[in-house]
């Protein structure tokens, strides 16, 4: 099976447990089961290959540029891990198939267990470290949601959140050494980096590289001082917990270690750093763990100490130690998924899982007892259980470890660690199972069915047979799996019970025995735990996210307090300053272009420019009259545009002017005509002289732009030498609008057409509320005009609309060659209906329109698609234009191109949208009853005007 | 010619961004209006001014204008229409739904209430 496959399909299946818990919680579980069955099908197919110390690989390009390739690649280690992954996934998902109850939402629970798994499958067969990453990051999101599934709980959703707190923030520090880690290697490929050792540990990027990647391993593996957020992870349900923190996410940092193992491994740093806090979280892990009364928070803090030991293992750098490592990594994997599994057995029945509340479950629950014995001597080291096998290999690679120069310090501290562990397994077993049975149960404890034990039957059955025979069933893959670790063919000795009498055997017995004394003198010893202070994690970690929040709310409020005129205000002092560092810092070249002339003509516009400009400042608290001074800027505009060679602009302009102050005109209708004096002087003056600095900015910039020539060649060239060869077009404004840059007018007209859409709802859920009756009992603030629709204006605007109409089409047809074209023509076609709705009021117009306004958008946006999608037949890209000559009898031959068509979906946005904007500011001024049945309100012919009689 | 149209677009920014500092929507949408005219200038004329040479092929013609501008002008002038619309929009329902049309909210737990 490709590896592309198995990294995908927990990921495909996830969608199954989601639709199918409608068919029964069965076939949700069944589906979940399949999925991850069939990728262990995958993985295991590739067994032989991987034996033979072969890597099997995929690899697609995504971002080549930056080094980013889905490439995965399976080597001994990735096997490993995904069998491990898997394996344990398909016995968690049955577990808990039974674990969970009615109430719990199944669907949910599976999906987000396969959005898990298929993250860490990614993790460990990625052959990219940026693909890694990303993998790295799901598993924090997943394992989120996973450990927040029970969101009814504070302790759940806050566990979840200091997860992803912990975990997530390792991240960044990954992802920055991922980064400086494949710069230094010169390649992101984990296979090419794996090979440049030397490279590597010789650039300065190693430890800065190193440290920011362990930082990452540890968080994800809860090293010491990261260790904290494991124990409250636990308050997610007893599956999550014996999958997260027996085979998967807490191994991830492991896994990590392990497959750099090879680069980064072998210095000094390495060992001081990952082998004494390695041994630190072993010893610090373990002896928390005896003082636990909760069976998973025991558990817990007995994950971190294993993962302390294996991390311990990992940094002492030698063969050896990495063969103890790998073993290790496998059999805390089949115990502790074991011993998660029946303490939430244990939680299922006897509705507690407080140890001072248990005991004698021996007699009432003798499956979950053995199982849970069995697993837990496996813990404690005691032979012939797997996990005396790696401890043993663990103590003889401490006795050997020399630590700045003394020789007893990490025997003596890896034997406390064993004895305390030791001691808290033995603990499990005898507080809870042993002793007699108790009456005050908060429930009445038996076996469960076979589902739930199954799953810890068969890997306890793991835990003795590897124990029994080590060699047989695990030497070839513990070898196979070393040598990808370090990354080359290792000697190792066999696996076996028996080693004789030695050091770690003389260590694993002191042990053991110290672990029964500490386990005799619990009581007392616990006693004095309870009363001695400690630190405590969670609320070291809440006041320092706490003090973040503060911090943030502080900023955030400072600069963010609603006033939007202090935005706007900062915004245009930073952006002057910006201005100002620019000039003064910048070079500027001669001046180079002479100048134009300066006529009398001009000079005379510019100075009602001026003059306006000023008087809509100061007037500008008079609003109607501040509008109407704009209407004067507005046309000088115009005549400037058309001044200065551009008659296109100069027409787009003179109409959109025309919509734009009706538009304000009607708006202004309804709201106060006056604007108070709010602001004090001193406020004036510094938004005076803000303003004034970007005015003078602006204007010397521009002038600095046109008295010099381009400093690059322009691509206008171009556009005047193409426009006629190859868009068929004399007016190169236009055939740039609708040919060379069609693709941006496409833009433009869906953009123009949003915002009128987006005014039709606004209108449409304002006029649903309050406000419409407030604009119905509105009293007008100006006298209303006797006559609201004059009769010479009906007239005359209903003679100018086909006129008008005319004009458009004129306008628009004449486009391509000369001024023109459709945003012009729509813009007046536009303007021809709008004077309707002007002079013979909203009613008796939109009884007359029979097509909606958004369907007229929507088929200009939809012609113009449909127009550049053309060009596909004839296998050019989109919106290619292509033109010819047309014959019609009795006129002239012309030019035909199907950029013109391109235009007519233009020229249908833009009626479209003007009008649909218009419209709907219009629809606040309606109201009932002013409906007209005549289509002039005057009518000699009749005897009443008003209409108070039939005819 | 070139320090007229400069000095015009200099004074139509000071003018809008003037406006734009009040603290009512009517006087922030005409200095917008007033900010776009100089903006779209601005636009047109980095293609440079030249007078009597339109953009329309002609076989008698000697030289052109730059017409690039020009089109990205253009549409730009007519979504500043679109723009303009919008926010007139806006600021009317704001205006009827609350009766204040200032822009400024009061203090910040305005913000936390829309928020929460």
């Amino acid at each position: 099976m490709s590896l592309f496959l198995i990294a995908a399909l927990p990921f495909l299946g996830a969608v199954f447990p989601a639709l199918l818990i409608r068919a029964g919680r069965n076939a949700c579980s069944s589906a979940a089961g399949a999925v991850t069955l069939l990728a262990l099908v995958g993985v295991l197919l590739h067994a032989p290959e991987v034996f033979r110390g072969e890597t099997v690989t995929a690899r697609a390009p995504w971002l080549p540029q930056l080094g980013m390739n889905a490439n995965f690649f399976m080597d001994g280690l990735g096997f490993f891990f995904a069998t491990m992954i898997l394996g344990i996934g398909l016995l968690i998902i049955i577990y808990a198939r039974h674990y969970l109850s009615r109430e719990d939402p199944m669907g949910n629970f599976y999906t987000y267990l396969l959005l898990f798994q298929g993250a860490m499958v990614g993790i460990v067969l990625s052959d990219n470290i940026l693909l890694l990453v990303v993998f790295w990051e799901l598993t924090s999101l997943s394992s989120f949601l996973l450990i927040g599934y029970w969101r009814h709980l504070p302790a759940g959703r806050q566990g979840a959140r200091m997860a992803l707190a912990v975990t997530g923030g390792g991240g960044l520090a990954l992802i920055g050494g991922m980064l400086l880690l494949g710069h230094a290697a010169g390649s992101y490929d984990l296979t090419t980096i794996l090979e440049r050792k030397d490279q590597i540990q010789a650039s300065p990027l190693y430890v800065p590289a190193l440290i920011l990647i362990l930082l990452g391993c540890f968080t994800k593996s809860a090293q010491f001082p990261f260790h904290f957020w494991l124990p409250h992870a636990m308050a997610a349900p007893t599956p999550v917990s014996a999958y997260l923190h027996s085979a998967t996410m807490v191994k991830a940092g492991l896994f990590l270690m392990a497959r750099l193992w090879p680069v980064l491994s072998g210095t000094d740093i390495w060992f001081y750093i990952v082998a004494s806090i390695g041994m630190i979280t072993m010893v610090l892990g373990a002896v928390i763990a005896l003082f636990k009364d909760d069976l998973k928070a025991l558990l817990a803090f007995s994950t971190v100490s294993h993962l302390g030991l294996i991390t311990l293992l990992l940094g002492l750098g030698t063969e050896e130690a990495a063969m103890a490592a790998v073993f290790h990594i496998m059999n805390h994997a089949t115990f502790k998924a074991a011993l998660f599994m029946t303490a939430g057995i244990v939680d299922h029945e006897a509705h507690t899982r407080d140890i001072k509340r248990l005991g004698g479950l021996r007699v009432l629950m003798p499956v979950t007892f053995v199982l849970a014995t069995v697993a837990s001597l496996s813990m404690a080291g005691i032979p012939p259980l797997n996990g005396f096998l790696s401890k043993e290999l663990m103590l003889d690679a401490a006795a050997h470890t020399i630590w700045n120069g003394s020789e007893w310090l990490f025997p003596v501290l890896a034997t406390v660690g064993a004895l305390f562990s030791a001691a808290y397994s033995f603990r499990y077993v005898v507080h809870t199972f042993l002793g007699p049975v108790r009456d005050d149960y908060p429930h009445k404890p038996h076996d469960p069915g076979i589902g739930m034990w199954l799953s810890p039957a068969i890997l306890v059955l793991l835990v003795v047979a590897i124990g029994l025979f080590p060699e047989a069933l695990a030497g070839e893959i513990v070898r196979t799996v070393t040598d990808a670790v370090i990354g080359g063919h290792g000697h190792y000795h066999e696996l076996k019970i028996w080693h004789g009498v030695n050091t770690a055997l003389i260590m694993s017995g002191i042990a053991t025995v110290g672990g029964l004394i500490l386990l005799a003198l619990h009581r007392p010893l616990d006693v004095a735990w309870l009363a001695a202070p400690r630190p405590e994690a969670k609320v070291i970690f809440d006041a320092c996210i706490g003090a973040l929040i503060r911090a943030a709310r502080a900023v955030t409020d400072t600069l963010h307090d609603g006033a939007l005129s202090r935005y706007a205000a900062i915004f245009t002092l930073f952006t002057v300053g910006l201005g100002v560092y620019a000039f003064s810092t910048g070079e500027i070249g001669e001046a180079t272009r002479p100048m134009n002339r300066i006529e009398v003509l001009p000079l005379i516009v510019w100075f009602c420019l001026i003059g306006a400009t000023a008087c809509v400042v100061a007037f500008h608290r008079y609003r109607v009259i501040a509008l109407v001074i704009m209407a004067i800027i507005g046309l000088v505009v115009t005549l400037g545009f058309n001044y200065f060679s551009a008659p296109d602009l100069a027409l787009t302009q003179l109409s959109v002017e025309v919509v734009t102050i009706i538009l304000l005109l009607l708006a202004l209708n309804f709201m106060p005509k006056r604007t108070p004096i709010e602001s004090s002087p001193g406020r004036r003056l510094r938004d005076a002289v803000l303003s004034i600095g970007a005015g003078v900015g602006v204007g010397l910039l521009l002038y600095a732009i046109l008295t010099r020539d381009f400093a690059f060649p322009s691509i206008s060239e171009y556009h005047l030498a193409n426009s006629y060869k190859g868009g068929g077009g004399h007016n190169v404004v236009n055939v740039i609008l609708v040919d060379f840059r069609g693709f941006d007018t496409f833009g433009e007209i869906i953009v123009l057409g949003i915002a009128a859409v987006v005014i039709f709802a606004l209108t449409e859920a304002i006029l649903r509320t309050s406000v419409r009756a407030k604009l119905l009992n509105r009293k007008p603030d100006w006298p209303v005009a006797g006559d609201s629709h004059p009769l010479m204006m009906v007239v005359v605007t209903r003679l100018m609309m086909p006129v008008a109409l005319m004009v458009a089409a004129y306008i628009f047809f004449r486009g391509h060659n000369e001024p023109g074209g459709g945003f012009i023509a729509g813009l007046i076609a536009a303007i021809a209906i709008v004077m309707q709705y002007m002079a013979s009021g909203f009613s008796w117009a939109a009884a007359r329109q029979h097509f909606p306004y958004h369907g007229i958008i929507g088929s200009g946006v939809l012609v113009a698609a449909v127009t550049g999608m053309g060009a596909w037949l004839n296998d050019k890209p989109f919106l290619t234009s292509d033109y010819g000559y047309i014959h019609i009898p009795g006129l002239e031959k012309f030019e035909w191109a199907t950029a013109a068509l391109f235009d007519v979906g233009v020229f249908l946005a833009v009626v479209g949208a003007v009008l649909l904007a218009l419209e709907s500011l219009s629809r606040y001024a309606w109201r009932p009853n002013t409906d007209s049945p005549y289509p002039m309100d005057i009518n000699p012919a009749r005897d009443d005007p008003r209409g108070g009689r039939e005819d | 010619m070139e320090i007229l149209v400069a000095t015009a677009v200099g004074l139509l920014t000071s003018a809008g961004i003037y406006l734009i500092l009040r603290q009512r929507t009517f006087p922030v949408i005409l200095g917008i209006s007033l900010i776009s005219y100089a903006v779209n200038i601005f636009l047109f004329a980095s293609g440079r001014l030249v007078v009597g040479l339109p953009p329309i092929l002609r076989d008698e013609a000697v030289a052109y204008t730059d017409p690039l501008p020009q089109a990205l002008a253009l549409t730009a002038i007519v979504i500043s229409f679109g723009m303009t619309a919008l926010i007139v929009m806006i600021a009317l329902s704001a205006y009827l739904s609350d009766n204040d049309d200032r822009i400024d909210m009061d203090d910040v737990s305005d913000l936390q209430d829309n928020d929460a």
